[in-house]
């Protein structure tokens, strides 16, 4: 055996006993969230399967559980996301691209950055009853497609600013200093140096922001509150109603058709988001590759 | 314009980084179709007193100059003077190649766009990458991503793409410190065949590098105060054989660094 160290006390088993015990305790910490899922997951699978049908999509909502289906909820659903990154989308990426690129670094632009952070973290139901106030009540637009879009932009407005942010401070220094030297002008130097790299960034960002906020409930129950909706919106003037509301409704229903209404209601919704945030891995992934050559 | 008068006359030019004074009275000539090599020791102020002639300080708040600097012949920081033109008009190329992530192609072309250039913009990437000595290595992949040219290809890109928008000046601060000694000669040798139609100041850590290449020194070193100063300027022969001041003698005989 090798001369042992004569200051030192190794004690190794004992180090060995602990080693392991954390190792155990994180996997049970990482198995609590997975099973959860799992169990969640299975419950609304099993309940909701069987009534997810070509129908289901189709039909109108009934209070016949076997007739009803979400299209309404769901037009209404891709009515106000598609507004509402019509909306964030540009005023998002101007805002980020005005306080990266133009702004200059004083207290009023810390003072807006903090802010814009703190506003990313406002609960939904606050700007549901901001956009109550604002766009139903004060601008009489009344409970429309339009109303509620306006109020998830809000909502989703700091996420699309922060994340955009995010994705033009990534670019390199080196790549606008080289169109600088060019002679490029400072719009010359955002469009050509700048959102080449920063775009899939961008689109990423906003994406995962709107899958945010096509769940949310809150905001859009102050401003839609309509659940027998037996028609599509035709126009943003339209009155409309959104999944997760129409899911919270069969929720709260007594019988039991309904809950598993609710169940088919939520896969269709799941469904949507893991499009979404495939989409947007996707973007990120291609994104990677192509900055990486 | 007389081939004789110098390209740029910089007269008591001083640069501040908000309090402190990087640049101290600095007064020289950069003269016409020769290649001036800078020189001096670490954070003297070399890249700073680069970014003066082309006013790509302009780009860093902080930073403020006194004195003057006159190119051809008028104030290079007159108020009525468009730095973006400027720009334009004197080319540079910075330490670590710095391709646009595009294709090859693009990457020259940009500069042709922003600039408005009305010629075929085909024919004037295929000479700026001839100019550059890089056509033959891409001709076959212009389409393809400049990052995923060698680093001594992608330092001629940026060349290439400075050379496109028809540049009097080139400024290039350390253009081959990133390169392996083979890409650094090929680099050194196209600095020699442009200084024939350009301008070219030059900043480099290399003795050798500056003695091979260049027909003016500029040496420069930072006082007590760390301010950079301007110690000798002269034609290289004169400053690697016969300097006048002893600092500058010991600096490129290596007895400090
Ligand atoms: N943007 C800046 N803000 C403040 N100080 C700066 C800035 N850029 C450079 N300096 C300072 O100015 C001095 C000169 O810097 P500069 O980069 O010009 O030196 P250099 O001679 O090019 O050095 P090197 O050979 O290491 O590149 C240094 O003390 C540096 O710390
Ligand atoms: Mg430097």
């Amino acid at each position: 055996m090798a001369k042992s160290k004569v200051n030192f006390d190794p004690r190794l088993a004992r180090r060995k006993m602990i080693g392991g015990v954390f190792y155990f305790v994180f996997l049970c910490a990482v198995m609590v969230g997975i099973l959860s899922l799992l169990v969640l997951l299975t419950r609304i699978l099993m309940e909701g399967l069987p009534w997810l049908s070509l129908g289901f999509l189709t039909n109108y909502p009934s209070r016949h559980p076997e007739i009803a289906g979400i299209r309404s909820a769901m037009m209404g659903t891709i009515w106000v996301m598609a507004l509402t990154a019509l909306f964030t989308v540009p005023v998002g990426v101007g805002a980020a691209i005005y306080l990266e690129e133009y702004a200059p670094k004083n207290r009023l632009t810390q003072l807006i950055e903090i802010n814009i952070s703190n506003l990313a973290g406002v609960p939904s139901i606050v700007y549901g009853l901001l956009g109550w106030a604002l766009f139903v009540q004060i601008m009489s637009m009344g409970r429309v497609v339009l109303a509620g879009a306006l109020t998830l932009s809000l909502l989703v407005l700091p996420i699309v600013i922060l994340a955009s942010r995010e994705a033009i401070r990534a670019v390199p220094n080196e790549y606008r200093l080289g169109a600088f030297a060019l002679g490029a002008d400072q719009w010359q130097v955002i469009k050509g140096a700048v959102l080449p790299s920063a775009i899939p960034g961008i689109l990423t960002g906003t994406i995962l922001a709107l899958s945010r906020a096509i769940g949310e409930a809150a905001p859009v129950i102050a401003i839609s509150a309509l659940v027998y909706l037996t028609f599509v919106p035709a126009d943003p003037f339209d009155q409309f109603t959104v999944m997760p509301i129409q899911i919270f409704n069969w929720v709260g229903r007594p019988q039991d058709d309904f809950q598993s209404l609710a169940a088919a209601g939520i896969i269709v919704l799941l469904a949507i988001l893991l499009t979404m945030n495939a989409l947007a891995v996707i973007l990120r992934n291609r994104y990677q590759t192509r900055s990486e050559d | 314009m007389n081939d004789d008068a110098p390209i740029f006359e910089v007269s008591s030019l001083s640069l501040y980084y908000d309090d402190f004074r990087a640049l101290k009275d600095i007064d020289m000539e950069i003269r016409r179709y020769a290649i001036t090599a800078l020189i001096g020791p670490s954070g003297c102020g070399k890249s700073t007193l680069l970014r003066c002639f082309n006013r790509m300080n302009d780009l860093i708040p902080t930073a403020r100059i006194e004195g003057r600097i006159l190119f051809e012949g008028s104030d290079l920081y007159h108020p009525d003077v468009d730095a973006t033109e400027i720009r334009s008009r004197i080319g540079m190329v910075f330490q670590r190649p710095n391709p646009f992530p595009k294709s090859i192609y693009d990457n020259v072309a940009f500069g042709l766009k922003i600039n408005g250039y009305r010629g075929d913009i085909d024919e004037a990437i295929e000479r700026s990458l001839r100019q550059a000595a890089l056509w033959d290595e891409v001709k076959d992949r212009l389409k393809d991503s400049a990052l995923e040219l060698s680093g001594g290809q992608q330092q001629r890109l940026c060349i290439a793409r400075a050379l496109a928008v028809e540049p009097e000046v080139i400024l290039m601060d350390e253009p081959a410190s990133a390169l392996d000694p083979i890409a650094t000669l090929a680099i050194e040798e196209l600095v020699r065949e442009l200084s024939e139609s350009y301008t070219i100041v030059i900043v480099t850590h290399n003795m050798q590098q500056a003695a091979r290449v260049s027909h003016e020194t500029a040496f420069l070193m930072a006082g007590e105060d760390r301010s950079g100063y301007l110690v000798e300027h002269g034609a290289t022969s004169q400053i690697f054989t016969t300097p006048k001041s002893e600092r500058t003698e010991a600096y490129i005989t290596g007895r400090f660094s």
